[in-house]
């Protein structure tokens, strides 16, 4: 049903814009969000020598490696880059008036449904013509990540990371376990682990988010990939058996992660890990940021999620994408095609994995040789996997995950019991929130 | 308080005199100096006084009734044709299958409960013992203001560091770190509203305790006098005859309090976002608007919620302050 526009034209935007300045502050306690949601664009108009671009890479080792790419980018095309800088959480939580607004021509999203949903609402630009130039350069499963739901490409993938179950080598090497393949491997060696006076699996959850990886983990191991994918998309229903026996393994494996985890940040669960008191850590290769003194990090090592039905195996790998996308209606669209098409060859990812070495190439065609051991296993895993997932709140619609998903899993952890109504009261929100 | 005259029949009518010496300076004065006004003086005083009226009615009147009117639409913020009216489905929603709306309402009165009942007292006793002109009393009072003066969101990260499960203060002291013996202050949806609520007290107690500071030198000294003649000791004097004269205060300090439970947001949203056990009716509806996908209606439906509880309580409020003016 379309509204009149009358009485609502004035007041919508204006409190839109005044709610996410006040909850910008709020949250951040930076009140710039006004400026930032007409920034950038302005002055390059007209010059077909200069692409913007609105970037979220605010961390100083990221945004570093990102000038370094746009340096490159100039010399072989001069074409300017003009960078325009967000808070990494700023950026995402004003991305929707960002792209209504005056956007940048290109900038910096996520793969998955976060971005086939401003594609299906006309919010980018598709570039099959760049994926014309650049497709060779990328597996299948990455180029079904870069599609949007109409089958056009509208993304283009730099770097991705993979989610596995980490440990150190020295640990597993004193006390002699082996690399569990297995969902009763794994859990033998939690229970072997307690026995030795070690917290089996480090695990914390206060930010709300990591334990949606565990969920994915089980459960794409247990129903595969094609259930997650529907799952994730609201067509099936959480109160499916399939879902309960996600739910029942969890609570399986529960007992062995670490106590008073919803009190815990991921990055105090990663310092047991660190510190040899956990023996394993289920989290994205960034645990290695964790481990600031070298000799730790080259302790560091991980293996895949262990097989739990295998009629699925370990095919699938959870491997969060970035990458860029073009606004609705780029000033410079030739300029911003030309940077796409740079930002798709292996050259530009391999600039950018020299500094930033917590992730891979999205590429297939990067050169590896340069890689730390950890990322070449990464590299293999995500390679040799038959479908990549991204994270439930880049596979879901985000404002199910972020008020539902977040705290539903956080009632589970805490207190395993009463499955049944956490997953009713689930699926009835679900149906809700998929159905506006 | 002295402005009965008006009514007053002496008052009604002028001073002899001065109303007819005035008619007639007035007929005296040229028609256009009558005006004592310039052109420009109009113009500043218009932008003064429009500029601020413009902005109040567009940042808070037109974005409230906004806000009520999207209470009863569904909409992701993108583009006004997204906007679908719903009736009061985000309500029934809202009042049936949410999860965390009852815990959030619950939440909101056990911290107006909590700080009326904790540290108001507190306030109040520390605000007797330093009206006592002991020594070093503005140190005291210093020291138990000195959290007033800084803002909530560091309040809450400092006594994260107390609450800290593995690494906070107290867990070390006590070596509730340790598997198997366990507290976790921030997580334990039993303990963490407590927690928090010990660091909301410990800030407002310092709060009551100005406001009752300044009642108390307003206490005129003979009465203490005249209580002291009349034999009363200090439990008697206080009881019956400094509270009772405290009761302006009172009420200030009630509207403040019930303010401060129905804004409390940064406290809590530093501490842990407002996970289970520490929902607030302000968390939910940031969590529901802020964001990519932003569910913009049921959020507003949350804010009409807080906005109609918050109306209940300042509507008597204004009726009792207008009946009292206008009595007086």
């Amino acid at each position: 049903m379309h509204l009149t526009p009358s009485g609502l034209s004035i007041p919508g935007p204006s409190r839109r814009t005044m709610l996410r300045g006040i909850g910008g502050a709020a949250a951040l306690g930076a009140g710039v969000p006004l400026l930032s949601a007409c920034g950038g664009g302005s002055g390059s108009a007209a010059d077909p020598k200069t692409v913007s671009l609105g970037s979220n890479a605010s961390d100083a080792v990221p945004k570093k490696a990102f000038a370094e790419i746009y340096a490159a980018f100039k010399k072989q095309s001069g074409i300017t880059v003009d960078v325009n800088t967000k808070d990494h959480n700023t950026f995402q939580e004003q991305i929707n008036s960002y792209l209504q607004g005056t956007p940048d021509d290109v900038f910096h999203w996520f793969a998955g449904y976060r971005m086939q949903f401003f594609a299906a609402k006309g919010l980018a630009t598709e570039i099959d013509e760049v994926w014309d130039k650049i497709g060779g350069n990328f597996p299948e499963a990455m180029k079904g990540l870069s599609k949007g739901e109409d089958g056009k490409y509208y993304f283009v993938p730099l770097y991705t990371y993979p989610w596995a179950l980490f440990y150190r080598k020295s640990v597993f090497a004193e006390k002699g376990y082996e690399v569990p393949t297995t969902w009763d491997e794994l859990v033998a060696l939690c229970k072997q682990m307690e026995k030795d006076k070690l917290v089996p699996i480090a695990f914390g959850d206060k930010d709300a988010w990591p334990a949606l990886g565990t969920f994915d983990q089980i459960n794409f191991r247990t129903n595969g990939y094609d259930f997650h994918v529907e799952l994730m998309a609201g067509k099936a229903s959480w109160t499916d058996a399939k879902v309960r026996k996600v739910f029942d393994l969890w609570a399986e494996l529960l007992p062995y992660h670490q106590e008073g985890a919803v009190g815990r940040t991921w990055q105090d669960a990663a310092q047991t890990l660190v510190s040899k008191k956990a023996g394993m850590y289920l989290l994205g290769t960034f645990v290695g940021q964790q481990f600031t003194n070298q000799a730790d990090l080259d302790d560091l090592d991980f293996f895949a999620f262990p097989e739990i039905d295998p009629a699925y195996g370990q095919d699938t790998v959870e491997a969060p994408t970035d990458g860029f996308m073009m606004s609705k209606a780029p000033k410079n669209k030739a300029g911003a095609v030309e940077l796409l098409e740079f930002l798709g060859t292996p050259e530009a990812e391999q600039i950018y994995l020299k500094a930033d070495p917590n992730v891979v190439a999205a590429s297939t065609k990067a050169d590896t040789s340069s890689y730390s051991p950890l990322q070449k296993k990464a590299f293999e895993m995500i390679s040799g996997a038959k479908s990549l997932t991204q994270f439930m709140d880049r596979d879901s619609r985000p404002d199910f995950t972020s008020t539902v998903m977040q705290p539903a899993l956080q009632k589970f952890v805490r207190d395993p019991k009463g499955v049944d109504n956490l997953l009713s009261s689930i699926e009835r929100q679900k149906k809700t929130i998929f159905a506006s | 308080m002295t402005t009965t005259p008006t009514t007053s029949p002496e008052a009604a009518t002028p001073p002899p005199g001065s109303g007819p010496a005035a008619e007639t300076t007035d007929k005296k004065v040229p028609r256009g100096h009558r005006r004592l006004l310039t052109r420009r003086d109009r113009l500043t005083l218009g932008l003064m006084a429009g500029l601020p009226t413009i902005l109040h009615v567009a940042l808070v009147w037109v974005t409230a009734l906004a806000s009520i009117a999207l209470a009863f639409a569904t909409w992701d913020g993108i583009g006004f044709d997204s906007i679908k009216w719903v009736g009061l489905q985000n309500f029934r929603e809202l009042f049936t299958i949410n999860p965390q709306f009852w815990p959030a309402v619950q939440h909101n009165i056990i911290w107006f409960a909590a700080l009326i009942l904790i540290p108001t007292p507190l306030g109040l006793f520390l605000a007797v013992q330093l009206d006592k002109q002991i020594r070093f009393s503005r140190v005291y009072q210093t020291a138990f203001f000195l959290p007033v003066v800084v803002s909530m969101a560091v309040i809450g990260f400092v006594w994260q560091l107390v609450y800290n499960p593995d690494t906070g203060l107290i867990n070390s002291l006590i070596g509730a770190n340790q598997p198997g013996h366990y507290i976790d202050w921030i997580g334990d949806p039993d303990l963490n509203l407590w927690a928090i609520l010990i660091a909301a007290s410990w800030r407002h107690a310092g709060y009551m305790m100005i406001l009752y500071l300044a009642g108390l030198k307003s206490v005129d000294p003979s009465l203490r006098e005249a209580s002291a003649l009349d034999g009363a000791n200090e439990w008697q004097t206080f009881k019956s005859v400094i509270f009772p004269t405290l009761r302006p205060t009172n009420t200030v300090v009630l509207v403040v309090t019930i303010i401060e439970a129905l804004r409390a947001f940064d406290l809590v949203f530093v501490f842990n976002k407002g996970a289970e056990g520490t929902e607030l009716l302000s968390i939910l509806v940031t969590n529901n608007i802020i964001g990519e996908s932003s569910r913009i209606g049921y959020g507003s439906a949350i804010a009409v919620v807080l906005l109609v509880i918050s109306l209940a309580v300042i509507i008597p409020y204004l009726i009792a302050t207008f009946r009292k003016e206008r009595q007086a």
